[in-house]
């Protein structure tokens, strides 16, 4: 009994003079780790300017492609590369990664499936133009050229 | 025994409840990416049977806008050389509310649009017909070397032309009517007036592969 009766006249309260500090490396520690995009780019993107941007409603429909320089060079080079998910593919892999990625659908919505395209303004065409390709033959013929808003003069 | 611990901790200290909700706060602003789903739609051509030849459309060379773009990433507008885009878009506006030779329904058409989209109208006999399908057709051709950044900018100035006639159409800026979701009756009916008769129609020819990479 008599432990307890020491115990309570010892201090009331917890000093909270350093909880702002400790709170603060918190933040710091979360914004240091806190990955912002779920997949980890593998090609240098910098995305083009357009004046006519269109938003899209629904974006359960959007997968998203990524065109552009690998950026690491030593491993898969200079050229333009496509990357879907978090892999690089090759564009004769288009077909199976669309279907995967329709497969995710319901079947009314498959037939809506957009493709954003999010490549780089140092791609040339004759990439792109082979991806379309590609998305023609499988049917995924939505495709939405991301870019950034410019402002119109 | 239950009465003395009760007395022990009076209450919470509640004085960085701030603090923790700032935090919080911060935490999910950071984390938070803005979608930035926007872009340029474009609706690619249905795919090509091997055996089926492509259908013979005739049309006639002064209802096709030929927008060539070479390795170089130079424009050929036309038959002409252009150095920037900027011009672009009022030469296509120009040329798909020519009305050079209306049949019966495209006059209909002309009659509807207000004043200040008829008074763009030409009436070159050497330019479009009418904007209609079997019309008027804005050709974009590319090499495989032009780069991805040329290409969508010359695409996105055709697409001006066509939203800025869509948007004089039904009396709002370019703007607003890009901006337009067809989520509502109201907004889709809009939508719908500003393109009715006057469809996109923008033929993005397969890449020619001289000097490409």
């Amino acid at each position: 009994m008599s432990k307890f009766k020491k115990k309570n006249k010892v201090s009331e309260n917890i000093p909270t003079s350093a909880l702002p500090d400790i709170i603060f490396m918190l933040l710091f520690f979360f914004m240091v780790t806190t990955v912002l995009r779920e997949n980890e780019m593998l090609v240098e993107q910098k995305i083009p300017q357009a004046t006519q941007l269109q938003k899209l409603e629904k974006k359960t429909l959007i997968s998203y492609l990524y065109v552009g320089k690998p950026k690491n060079t030593a491993m898969y080079g200079t050229e333009p590369r496509i990357q879907a998910n978090d892999v690089l593919i090759n564009t004769s892999d288009i077909i199976l990664w669309v279907n995967q990625e329709k497969d995710k659908l319901s079947e009314a919505e498959r037939d809506m499936i957009t493709i954003s395209l999010k490549a780089d303004r140092e791609v040339k065409m004759g990439p792109i133009s082979d991806i379309q390709f590609e998305l023609r033959e499988v049917d995924a013929r939505r495709v939405l050229y991301a870019s950034v808003g410019k402002v119109q003069n | 025994m239950a009465r003395k611990k009760g007395r022990m901790s009076q209450e919470v200290n509640a004085g960085s409840m701030a603090d923790i909700a700032f935090l919080l706060l911060i935490f999910f602003l950071v984390t938070t990416t803005i979608a930035s789903d926007k872009g340029i739609l474009n609706i690619l051509p249905p795919k090509q049977d091997p055996n089926v030849p492509p259908p013979e459309i005739p049309l006639n060379e002064r209802n096709i806008f030929n927008i060539l773009v070479n390795a170089n990433d130079q424009l050929l507008v036309e038959g002409e050389y252009l150095d920037n885009t900027e011009k672009l878009s009022d030469d296509v506006k120009a040329f798909i509310l020519n009305f050079g030779a209306p049949n019966e329904e495209a006059q209909a058409l002309f009659n509807s649009l207000p004043q200040s989209l008829k008074a763009q109208a030409n009436r070159d006999s050497k330019s479009s017909d009418h904007p209609m399908s079997g019309g008027a057709v804005v050709s974009i051709k590319t090499n495989r070397g032009t780069s991805y950044e040329r290409y969508l900018e010359v695409l996105d100035q055709v697409k001006r032309a066509y939203f800025e006639i869509y948007a004089e159409r039904v009396g709002i800026t370019a703007d607003q009517y890009r901006a337009l979701s067809g989520k509502t009756a109201a907004e889709k009916e809009l939508q719908d007036r500003g393109k009715e008769g006057i469809p996109m129609a923008i033929s993005i020819a397969e890449p020619d592969k001289i000097g490409g990479s």
